[in-house]
């Protein structure tokens, strides 16, 4: 898939936190009553992921399964898999009421990570970013600035953020601006 | 700039995570309905100085519409409960009754004046 | 040579010794309106002034009087300057609150030509006696011409403090927001905010203490007084010490809490580079706070004494004196009279005793004078007189004789003192801006002649309880003792009420001075004349006098709120600090009421003015808005596309090439998409899939047409109603399949009705069994139009294209050179037309196949301008143009969009309201000019008569307007009176040019009528 390339393009900033367009994601969107057991064993036969309790990610065999809403995942995979992916899904959720779809072009994503990586996110997101509120594993759907976004804090300790594509470049210059290694608040340090 | 919890993702969302989506509970009325009946159902909004039911929607987060119990002066907030139902949920009323004994909303109203009618 | 000092008699000046804040080892080189000066890291720009002698700050807002420093904090209302210059210039900075910097450059503000000499002193010589209260109401009423051409230039001279920055000049510093959460924020960083902080803490709740200056401790370390057995400044370091080593608290100096909302909201805000400017990073950070608890420890602030001439350089606050010699080691005069009320005011004339000041004499107003402190003043051999009052002070540049006078009195001169400055207290009044700006209440204290926070009284937050308390002063308590130990016990409570284990307060022990009780001054002398109540300063910036207030309630203004807005008391920037309490109890004796009845006026945020770039944040250059940008969005923007904002979308509005105006771009595009091939990035139009079971029954609803007998690969025209009836969104539905449908909405639409889907299934029909997926950004669609339109595609190669494969208002899913794509056939130009989706991170690689394989067939990209032209050669309607939101289908001639089949969709009941089915409603109809030039767009029509305005009456307007290179005439659509049963009349259009335009009304489509041409 040579001719796809995502909004930044792999550009990365060094801050206060680094942020990283993280290139092409794989992303799926599957709305279904997340208390049946059917979607259960469909999401975790085909991701390796349990269902996620409310505001929480988690991550197993390389792809993760985050808690979008009542009857909403977010699941998570490298950008060649998310066909493959859809398609089992699919295949598995035939019984069930439920809508499976790739998301994977609609959105851009981005890491957060290093010390500054909360404070940085505390500039943008009206969220309690304190290292004892927002722990990894942690998932939430906010405001980053002016526009929808979303976050999950990772096992390594890295925020991983994900908004609509159109306004990837806006959010992306956003972030660095929050970055800028001149703009410390030394609260969470 | 109020806070309420969603009670669908459990976030206590900040004002401008949510929006406002005026009163909640309303009944609807499509073909068929009297000309006033759907004239109400329009245009006549409860305007009350106390407490309130309204609808919200967590916006910037989990997206879902949910109900929330409040007083329009002092801005306590009594409670909030999902959008899936028709009228306030016997708890939330109980409360109210508790912290503005006499209230009243709509056909809804404290449950000690119920008592005594 | 003579030093300094000796050079002139009146001299403000820099002493030998004192000054705990400054650094007398470095100096620091900063210019006033000009002139160079020096001073020393530590001062403030108002400490400095002092120390060079620069007595006079300011001239005031309306008589121009010449003004010096009142007071030595953010109270101040007369030392504002403008300060620095181009990109970092701000008028209106405080000199008391404006740390000196290397290079520092003020100037003074309010006067013209110079400081010195001022023209505007005329309005004080020669009008003050008409520039009274509500001077503006009553001058600028009659007669009404006079307004536009006399009154309001005049008044547009005169109005504003300062001079507004150069609007083309962008500042160069950048700003920031930070959200933070805490148990107990404290607001204010003297001994009771540090004594409440660390009681708090204790519990281990989460703490924020902000301390509004660079410096910790407030008023104690230059009031005196011994904290647990040492000097508050030790004690002070070593409280500090310890609240820095907890891992629970936060400390902030110089960030100010500017103001209390609901739910425990707090606004922070942090001064970082105004110290230095220049220094990287951002310059202000506005800290967006949510806590659970609120403790307001905010100090008091001392009233000035109303007497005649209080407004003459050199007349200071008490306590702001003491300060000055304290904490920079500067006195404002070297011969001092002091004017009190009450005993702290002889603090101050210990201190400049001690500092080698001579202090003439301590009026005191109370018949039976002051206590322990009076005492120790007259052991030091300072004259104090009871019962007197100071009477004038000499008008003037700067202070050089006061009369004094019997309190009692009339203002009879009993004997005049030469001195060089005034120290003048009147009590103090509680900082309880904090505690009021979300409901807190007060409740007015006879002993100290204040309002202070009523504590049964709080504001409230979500879970009805009070969220707001106070520590210290800001209580009413004045004494160190009575301060630290109300300190403490908020900071229990405040933990206790966070949530935390609750905790006996254990609050440092102080030792101070008892005091005498003060006694209420609001005039001084008490039955003063009108010659000396005209020149008794109430509002200096505003220059707002006794006698203001006191004509004011004589011509009927009894609320204070009234009375406020008619004399301006306390409108300006210090938003009355200083003269509110003094102001309401001249109104309350006016009108011979108490004060408790009077009130004051509202507290409203911010406590202190706040930069708009704080305000602002990061919000400017490229991240001033999200731009919403389409896959293609570089490669359009490097073609030559002529940006429109379409919501947050920009969209090409045309592809301008070299040499052509925009008009020859939309019509070169319009001309090639219908004779060759023509390319529109469409991907903003909203995309939404809708799935499950009772998809179908759930479309039939939201549409008000027929959506669930669609077949699986056809694509349908649809309309959507809101409940109202009103026409608000409009697209092609195409069937994918058995459950699923995906519904095109507007470029607008898009959020708008997924929202609006979502609000039916959750809130009205939850029991239906339908998931709804906003995929619009999944996909770039672009809309490949014009005779070559499948040549271009069957070069590409791959799904079949052919008019029997993929006919007219159908789609098919398949490969197009190479990309993986759907193709709907469907047309908003009446060409043959494709639009094209793939998904969007190969977007730009699919448009760079389209625009290469299209060479050979005359392919061009159109924007936005030229597909409206398109459309509306076909008559196809725009939501947005030919709708306002009060336009019905009906009015559209879209009757066959209305299905009779359905029993209800939305909108359907509001379509039989009797105006709804009115006869007398606009209808669409084309427009077609009798000159073929251009309608202007918006025009009315104008028909017979007028209405009750004297207007001509209208009977329709255009909607949508346009050049029509196809045909090489204007072309338009209009809502008409009666419209389709007046094809081929004419009607004619004023415009706001002047003339008027006659238009035939015709038929809205006028290219292709068969539609022969986007079915082939």
């Amino acid at each position: 898939m040579s001719k796809a390339v995502s909004v930044l393009n792999g550009a990365r900033f060094s801050g206060l936190a680094e942020v990283a367009d993280a290139g092409l994601v794989g992303m799926i969107t599957l709305r279904g009553d997340l208390e049946s057991s059917a979607v259960a064993a469909a999401v975790q036969s085909t991701t390796g992921c349990a269902i996620p309790a409310v505001r929480k990610t988690v991550e197993a065999s390389g792809n993760s399964v985050s808690w979008m809403s009542p009857d909403e995942l977010l699941i998570v995979t490298a950008y060649d898999q998310v066909a493959d992916l859809c398609a089992k899904l699919q295949e598995a959720l035939t019984q069930e009421h439920a809508l499976v779809v790739n998301v994977s072009d609609a959105r851009s994503c981005f890491t957060l990570s290093g010390n500054g990586a909360r404070e940085v996110l505390g500039k943008v997101a009206p969220v309690d970013f304190a290292a004892d509120q927002f722990q990894p594993g942690d998932f939430r759907r906010s405001r980053l600035a002016q526009v929808a976004g979303a976050f999950w804090l990772d096992q390594g300790g890295a925020f991983h953020i994900v908004c609509f594509r159109s306004v990837g470049e806006y959010v992306f210059n956003l972030l660095k601006t929050a970055a800028d290694p001149d703009a410390g608040v030394g609260v969470y340090s | 700039m109020l806070i309420l919890t969603c009670p669908y993702c459990g976030a206590t969302a900040e004002e401008t995570e949510l929006q406002a989506g005026g009163e909640a509970h309303l009944k609807r009325f499509g073909p068929g309905s009297s000309d006033e009946e759907f004239h109400d159902y329009l245009f006549v909004r409860e305007n009350p100085k106390g407490v309130h039911f309204e609808r919200w929607r967590h916006t910037n987060g989990c997206g879902k519409w949910f109900h929330a119990a409040r007083c329009t002066t002092s801005l306590e907030v009594f409670g909030t409960y999902p959008a899936q139902t028709t009228e306030p949920p016997q708890d939330i009323q109980d409360k109210i009754s508790k912290k503005r004994p006499g209230w009243s909303w709509r056909e809804f109203s404290c449950a000690s004046a119920k008592d005594a009618s | 040579m003579l030093s300094a000092c000796e050079r002139s008699a009146h001299m403000s000046t820099r002493l030998a010794k004192q000054g705990r804040l400054i650094d007398r080892s470095k100096q620091i080189v900063f210019t006033f309106n000009g002139k160079s000066m020096l001073g020393h890291p530590g001062d403030t720009l108002a400490s400095a002034l002092l120390a060079n002698d620069q007595m006079l700050v300011g001239r005031s807002f309306k008589y121009h009087r010449p003004r010096g420093l009142v007071a030595s904090g953010a109270e101040e209302p007369n030392a504002l300057v403008g300060l620095g210059s181009g990109t970092r210039y701000e008028p209106n900075q405080r000199a008391t609150t404006t740390e000196l910097f290397e290079g520092l450059a003020a100037q003074s503000q309010n006067h013209w030509p110079s400081l010195e000499f001022d023209i505007g002193i005329v309005n004080s010589k020669l009008f003050s006696r008409f520039l009274t209260a509500g001077f503006y109401y009553k001058m600028f009423m009659h007669p009404k011409p006079f307004w536009k051409h006399v009154y309001e230039p005049f008044i547009r001279q005169s109005a504003g403090l300062g001079k507004a920055p150069d609007k083309e000049l962008v500042d160069a510093d950048t700003y920031e927001h930070f959200y933070f959460f805490a148990d107990v924020v404290i607001v204010g960083g003297g001994v009771a905010g540090l004594q409440a902080a660390k009681t708090a803490a204790a519990t281990g709740a989460k703490v924020l203490l902000m301390e509004q200056n660079a410096h910790w401790g407030g008023r104690a370390p230059v009031d005196g007084g011994t904290i647990d057995g040492m000097e508050a400044e030790a004690w002070v370091t070593k409280t500090l010490d310890e609240l820095r080593a907890m891992e629970n608290v936060t400390l902030r100096d110089r960030m100010m809490g500017a103001g209390v909302y609901d739910h425990g909201y707090l606004l922070g805000y942090e001064r970082l580079s105004d110290h230095m400017p220049g220094k990287p990073g951002p310059r202000h950070r506005l800290w967006r706070i949510r806590t659970k608890q609120i403790i307001t420890a905010t100090g008091a602030i001392e009233r000035p004494l109303s007497f005649a001439g209080n407004d003459v350089p050199g007349v200071m606050l008490a306590a702001s004196m003491r300060d000055y010699v304290v904490n920079w080691g500067v006195t404002p005069g070297k011969r001092v009279v002091i004017a009190t009320n009450n005993d702290d005011a002889y603090r101050t004339a210990l201190i400049l005793k001690d500092a080698g000041v001579e202090v003439a004499c301590v009026v005191d107003a109370r018949r039976l004078g002051g206590g322990a402190l009076a005492k120790q003043v007259r052991d030091a051999g300072i004259r104090v007189e009871d019962g007197r009052a100071i009477a004038k002070v000499a008008e003037g540049k700067r202070v050089t004789k006061v009369a004094i006078c019997l309190q009692n009195g009339d203002g009879q001169s009993i004997e005049e003192i030469e001195a060089d400055a005034v120290a003048m207290s009147g009590g103090w009044s509680p900082v309880v801006h904090l505690w009021s700006h979300c409901g807190g209440k007060l409740t007015w204290d006879d002993t100290q002649a204040h309002f202070r926070p009523d504590p049964n009284r709080a504001p409230l937050s979500h879970d009805g309880l009070p969220f707001v308390s106070t520590a210290g002063s800001a209580s009413g308590p004045m004494g160190l003792g009575a301060v630290l130990s109300d300190a403490a016990e908020a900071g229990a409570k405040a933990a206790e009420a966070a949530g935390l284990p609750a905790q006996a307060p254990v609050a440092a022990v102080a030792e101070d001075v008892e005091e005498t009780q003060m006694e209420p001054v609001w005039l001084m002398p008490a039955n003063a004349d009108i010659q000396h109540r005209m020149k008794s300063w109430l509002d200096y910036q505003n220059d707002v006098k006794v006698s203001d207030v006191q004509l004011a309630a004589r011509e009927g203004f009894e609320s204070v709120e009234h009375t406020k807005r008619y004399t301006t008391l306390g409108m300006a920037t210090d938003q009355g600090k200083l003269s509110n309490i003094n102001g309401l109890a001249i109104l309350a004796d006016s009108l011979g009421s108490e004060i408790p009845q009077v009130g004051t006026t509202t507290f409203r945020p911010p406590y202190h003015p706040i930069s708009m770039g704080a305000i602002g944040g990061e919000a400017r250059g490229e991240i001033f808005q999200p731009l919403r940008k389409t896959p293609m969005y570089a490669w359009n923007d490097k073609n030559g596309a002529d940006w429109e904002p379409v919501g947050h979308w920009r969209r090409p509005f045309a592809y301008i090439r070299n040499g052509e105006t925009q008009h020859d771009a939309v019509n070169r595009e319009v001309k090639n998409t219908r004779e060759n091939l023509g390319l529109l990035d469409a991907s903003t139009l909203g995309k939404l899939i809708v799935k499950g079971p009772d998809a179908g029954k759930f479309l039939d609803l939201m549409y008000t047409n027929m959506m669930s007998n669609l077949k699986v690969g056809k694509c349908r025209y649809g309309l959507m109603c809101s409940e109202n009836g009103f026409l608000m969104d409009d697209g092609v539905v195409a069937r994918i399949d058995d459950d699923t449908w995906l519904c095109h909405t507007t470029t607008g639409g898009a959020d708008r009705i997924h929202a609006h889907m979502e609000e039916w299934l959750q809130t009205e029909w939850w029991d239906m069994k339908v998931f709804v997926a906003n995929v619009t950004e999944q996909y770039a669609q672009i809309a490949v139009v014009g005779p070559n339109a499948r040549k271009v595609l069957e070069k590409l190669g791959g799904m079949d294209v052919s008019k029997e494969a993929l006919p007219f208002m159908e789609w098919r899913d398949g490969e197009i050179g190479g990309f993986k794509a759907r193709a709907y056939r469907i047309s908003f130009s009446g060409e043959l037309s494709y639009e094209i989706a793939v998904s969007a991170s190969e977007g730009q690689a699919f448009w760079d196949a389209l625009m290469a394989a299209g060479a050979e067939f005359g392919v061009m990209p159109y924007g936005t301008e030229c597909l409206h032209i398109l459309r509306a050669e076909k008559g196809f309607i725009m939501i947005g143009d030919e709708t306002d939101g009060t336009v019905i289908p009906q009015d559209l001639g879209l009757h066959w969009a209305l299905s009779k089949k359905k029993e209800d969709y939305i909108g359907k009941r509001a379509h039989s309201r009797s105006h709804m089915a009115d006869p007398e409603r606009w209808q669409l109809v084309g427009l077609e000019t009798v000159d073929g030039s251009v309608l202007p767009d918006g025009a009315y029509a104008v028909g017979q008569g007028i209405n009750a305005n004297g207007q001509k009456n209208t009977i329709g307007r255009v909607t949508s307007t346009y050049f029509s290179a196809s045909l090489n005439r204007g072309i338009a659509m209009g809502l008409v009176k009666h419209g389709r049963k007046r094809m081929g009349e004419v009607i004619s259009f004023p415009g706001t040019d002047g003339k008027t335009y006659e238009a035939k009304i015709v038929d809205p489509v006028v290219y292709d009528k068969e539609g022969a041409k986007q079915d082939v």
